[in-house]
């Protein structure tokens, strides 16, 4: 079971989140085609490494959370607020 | 006097209380301490079980939790429970237990024929075998195999209150699993800190190994009563650590002693879910079987539990016990046994010299070096053995009422390896030690191949304090250590082990006991291609079972190895999963049982439905009422809903998801959400909206209302309200983080109820004050605020039901007010409140969708909503909503119907077929209900082409209940497809 340290609430139990998936699919513009949706619905890549990653605290404090994860070892690298998280991206990748 | 025996009073027992017990129907007795393994050796019974596969027999192994073979039934007042561990089970008065396993009887089990078949049982034997033909497999193959195999067995279902079980939230600083010398000296120093520690031991007396060495009892004792004084120090005898998680949580079911049992109602188990920042594995090293032939005779026990039985229990194993060992640490029960007066039949030794033979030979003992076991005399039980020199040649006898056995010793690492931490190969202990990341913690003493029990402590000290240092806190008491170091009794100097997985022989020679594996089994697995640990595990069952392969799991692994010709570092022990004791489902379950079992949601009304006499249906969690009747069937549905159509009725719909959107881009965003415009919607009316999932497909429906500028209230289905909200939020802050919005769930403040009706006006004409409901103000779609019975609330002009009707908002605590105001203003209208049922059969002849068409599979354009789609601007799921897929023509499309023969019926789930082609399933029906406004049934489907065969005739289908219906197809508005009702 993970233990997420919220930036806002504390160490808090996994099953106060939802997990929202990888956080570095960025949605396409509205007119990027059925090809750019698509991949950006469907195409995942599933590595043994770390992993930016969304929850969404539904539980606590309703914030989106971008957490970096190592899918091997489930380790929690780091945590930081949605906005903070989007803010600190090349605008391209909004 | 042969065989086992009581001879001194070991100190685990109480020899003034005895206690009555049976097995297999004969009463026995035995002392207040023991466990039922000991208590039967105390009573000579060696035969306690058949095997898993041969029915061979077999009789107890070990002296604690990593027993094989002693497994039995116990019978109690509420049933049998079967594969209950004889060396844990404690002793207690009327315990009645059987063997299991046989057939009829222990001594005469008609099924060891498959002992004698075992050359035609290899591993794999039932997949090669029984293959063909398919249908047998089910109906012969296995219930033969399962009634031959197997262990215990289950005869009843224990009822949920038999077993009352709970579960507890444990926070710690430090987890010390183990409470023997290393996790005794760890927890004192970490005491010493002011960390808070929690030492948990899965014996129900903390001390592991010193409880078997007298010398050790004054420091244990000084420890224990000095951890008793430390508050920041938790004991947690009789609690077994069975799973660790990664974050710091692990799992611990605490087996209660029986006044805290008494005091719990009856509770035995209890689940301890425990987080810590760091953890210290002190649990410990596993015994190892040897595998030669014969290894499973019942007298073949471990050295170490002839030990424990000797010490603890005060019963001697045997009369005349021979010994097997290849290491020094197993002399301790061969002088410990000579020490107390029996006579040692001699001891095997496979290594060429050893200091510990050396001092069992000064004691007048007879040792056999550079020898090993290669036969085992007896049927029953032990009754000889015969060894030869490990090189070959002359195989001598020796005759021995017992073996006892000792491969050396494998750190318990399987919670480490749940971990992830690595296995390094130790040769100097012939084990696995486990490499744990220091994040995480540490693993001290026989857990990290320390065997001495001072070697132990020492190392439980030095893991204590780098546990402490990384955690900031300084050991307070450096000038004590040096002199608790002094205390220590000091561990003999050993001859290291020399390792010995097999004594390759004519016979049978097991490295699993519990599943009847043998290394001959491991070697065919490798054969054929079954190469890998794990496959191997898979293959032959090795390792698997309540033991989990404990005893013998490393000596398959060093099978495989040597058939492979690989090094048994490379070839490594598989990877165990929680959890790695049994745990009861009991304990699991806790007390979220029965009504217990999930929470339940009432509504602001849910008593006043209650005192009318409703029947409630749960929908998700929420409790709603069915229909105002007790008694069941369509009649008291149908004169609520047709109260409906003719008068006006009142239904509660506060458990509609309401979400409150408000800022200046909820406008955008409302638009990006949803499939159609809401900028465009004038303050003061509702638009029916449907939002897409991203893929294109349906997520939910409903209605928002604009109740200002920049302010909306979004309603969602009951079913899907939490969803919804989770998705608003994500999309607005991972979507449109631009958009300034703040989204509040509002469910719960507001109940919601909806007068429907031809006489809905009258109504709410009489009870909402300063509104002009007219027609023309107060149109179809219009929103307002308005005092309800003098409460400030809200009116919309919606209709779910196809009729004429408003809903009505107030806040949740003024409900009842509101909701008898209603009905007052009604009465002279003939009001009547109507359920969930009914509202069902009034939304089934309007043709609205639910839950049952909104199932995740359909697109808009198949429940007939394409128009809603906005042409201009993006929103969530457009571009994939049009893909050719999700508007062919041939996808299931939402459609009415009813039986062509006005007496039939409709069932929900029935397929819809052509009839004149006897063809594939066309679709299926899936809402029905016998109709108020129409006749006969009607029902909702979706079929393939529907509205293309709009006015034909299909047959509904349903084979399992032998049911066709010839039915027509109709255009899902059955009911007032102009919208008359709603908008007069």
């Amino acid at each position: 079971m993970l233990r997420i340290p919220c930036p806002w609430c504390g160490l808090r139990d996994e099953i106060e989140f939802r997990y929202r998936g990888d956080a570095t699919a960025i949605r396409p513009a509205g007119d990027g085609g059925v090809d750019a949706f698509f991949s950006y619905v469907y195409e995942r890549d599933n590595r043994r490494d770390w992993h930016l990653e969304w929850w969404l605290h539904t539980g606590g404090c309703r914030r989106l959370l971008e957490i970096e994860r190592h899918t091997l070892t489930h380790e929690i690298r780091s945590v930081r607020d949605s906005a903070e998280a989007l803010s600190a991206r090349p605008a391209a990748a909004r | 006097m042969r065989g086992p025996a009581r001879i001194v009073g070991g100190w685990g027992v109480d020899a003034t209380r005895s206690v009555q017990f049976s097995f297999d129907g004969r009463r026995m007795q035995g002392f207040s301490g023991d466990t039922l393994a000991s208590a039967l050796l105390a009573n000579g019974v060696r035969l306690v079980g058949r095997s898993f596969k041969y029915h061979r027999p077999r009789g107890i192994v070990t002296a604690g939790p990593d027993e094989p073979c002693a497994l039995v039934d116990v019978i109690g007042a509420h049933g049998r429970e079967p594969n209950q561990l004889a060396t844990t089970l404690a002793l207690f008065q009327g315990l009645a237990t059987e063997s299991q396993n046989r057939r009829p009887s222990l001594r005469v089990d008609v099924l060891a024929i498959n002992n004698l078949m075992a050359r035609f049982l290899p591993a794999g034997f039932y997949y090669k075998t029984f293959m063909a033909p398919g249908w047998a497999w089910e109906r012969v193959y296995e219930p033969l195999i399962r009634r031959a195999a197997g262990l215990g067995r289950l005869d009843a279902i224990v009822p949920a209150h038999a077993t009352p079980a709970e579960s507890v939230h444990d926070h710690a600083d430090v987890l010390v699993v183990g409470a023997g010398a290393a996790g005794l000296a760890a927890a004192q120093v970490l005491g010493a800190t002011g960390l808070r520690v929690l030492l948990a031991d899965q014996d129900t007396v903390l001390g592991g190994g010193t409880l078997l060495d007298a010398r050790w009892t004054r420091w244990r004792e000084s420890v224990c009563a000095q951890l008793a004084r430390t508050a920041a120090v938790r004991r947690l005898p009789g609690t077994t650590v069975s799973g660790a998680y990664g974050h710091g949580v692990y799992a611990a079911i605490q087996t209660l002693d029986p006044a805290e049992s008494a005091a719990f109602g009856g509770m035995r188990e209890r689940l301890r879910v425990i987080r810590a920042r760091r953890v210290l594995f002190a649990n410990g090293a596993h015994e190892r079987l040897i595998a030669f032939p014969g290894n499973d005779r019942p007298g073949v026990m471990l050295a170490g539990a002839a030990l424990a039985y000797l010490r603890r229990y005060g019963v001697a194993v045997g009369r005349r016990p021979a010994f097997f060992l290849n290491n020094d640490e197993a002399y301790e029960s061969v002088y410990a046994l000579t020490a107390a007066g029996i006579c040692c039949a001699g001891v095997i030794d496979s290594r060429p010299r050893s200091l510990a033979a050396d001092r069992a030979r000064d004691m007048g003992i007879e040792v056999h070096a550079g020898a090993v076991v290669e036969k085992v005399y007896g049927r029953h039980e032990v009754r000889g053995l015969g060894w030869a020199a490990r090189a070959g040649g002359q195989r001598h006898k020796l005759e021995a009422d017992c073996l006892l056995m000792s491969g050396g010793y494998s750190p318990a690492t399987a919670l480490a390896s749940q971990l992830g931490a690595a296995l390094r190969w130790e040769e100097s202990i012939a084990g696995f030690v486990p490499e744990l990341s220091p994040d995480l913690g540490q693993a001290a003493g026989a857990a990290r191949g320390h065997c001495g029990l001072a070697a132990a402590a020492h190392d439980g000290r030095a893991a204590a304090r780098v546990i402490a240092a990384q955690l900031d806190c300084a050991v307070r008491v450096a000038g004590a250590d040096a002199d608790a170091e002094a205390e220590l009794p000091p561990d003999p100097e050993a001859t290291p082990i020399s390792a010995l997985w097999e004594v390759r022989c004519r016979g049978k020679a097991f490295v699993d006991l519990q599943n009847d594996v043998t290394a001959e089994d491991v070697r065919l697995a490798s054969r054929e291609g079954y190469e890998h640990v794990e496959h191997m595990k898979r293959y032959t069952t090795h390792g698997m079972g309540t033991d989990q392969g404990r005893s013998g799991g490393l000596v398959g692994s060093a099978v495989l190895a040597e058939a492979r010709g690989m090094p048994l570092a490379t070839v490594g022990l598989s990877r165990p999963r929680p959890y790695s004791q049994p745990v009861p489902l009991a304990a699991l379950a806790g007390g979220e049982t029965g009504q217990h079992f999930k929470p339940k949601r009432r509504l602001p009304l849910h008593d006043w439905h209650e005192s009318a006499g409703a029947t409630f249906v749960p929908v998700g969690l929420w409790l709603r009422p069915l229909v105002y009747a007790r008694q069941g069937g369509w009649e008291p549905v149908l004169a609520e809903a047709g109260n409906v159509r003719r008068a006006v009725g009142i239904t509660d719909v506060s458990t509609l998801g309401k979400i409150d959107v408000q800022g200046p881009d909820a406008a955008r965003f409302l638009d990006f959400i949803y499939a159609n415009t809401f900028s465009t919607l004038p303050v003061g009316r509702a638009r029916y909206g449907i939002m897409l999932r991203e893929d294109g497909m349906l997520l939910d429906d409903g209605t928002t209302s604009r109740l200002g500028p920049q302010h909306f209230l979004v309603t969602t289905t009951t079913a899907n309200s939490a969803a919804v909200l989770e998705h608003m939020e994500f999309h607005l802050q991972a979507t449109c983080p631009q958009f300034d919005v703040v989204l509040t769930d509002v469910s719960e403040h507001w109940a919601q109820f909806a007068v429907a009706g031809p006489r809905a006006r009258e109504v709410v004409a009489a009870v909402v004050s300063a509104a002009d409901l007219c027609a023309d103000a107060f149109p179809f779609m219009a929103v307002a605020e308005a005092r309800i019975g003098g409460i400030a609330g809200r009116v919309f002009r919606i209709s779910f039901s196809g009729e004429l009707a408003y809903e009505l908002a107030v806040p949740a605590r003024a409900a009842r007010a509101a909701w008898v105001a209603l009905l007052e203003a009604g009465k002279p209208c003939g009001i009547r409140p109507y359920g969930l049922d009914a509202l069902n059969t009034l939304r089934i002849e309007k043709g609205h969708v639910t839950g049952a068409e909104l199932n995740g599979n359909t697109s808009a354009g198949d429940l007939g909503f394409q128009r809603l789609l906005k042409r201009n601007g993006d929103f969530i799921g457009r571009t994939l909503a049009g893909r050719p897929g999700l508007a062919a023509p041939d996808r299931l499309q939402l459609v009415g119907l009813r039986p062509v023969d006005p007496a039939g019926r409709l069932r929900n789930g029935t397929q819809l077929i052509d009839a004149s082609e006897r063809g594939a399933s066309l679709g299926y029906v899936t809402s029905s209900t016998p109709a108020v406004a129409l006749d006969g049934w009607v029902g909702l489907a979706l079929l393939a082409r529907g509205r293309q065969r709009i006015g034909t005739r299909l047959l509904a289908t349903s084979p399992i209940h032998d049911e066709h219906t010839e039915v027509e197809i109709l255009s899902p508005h059955m009911l007032d497809p102009e919208n008359q009702r709603v908008r007069s």
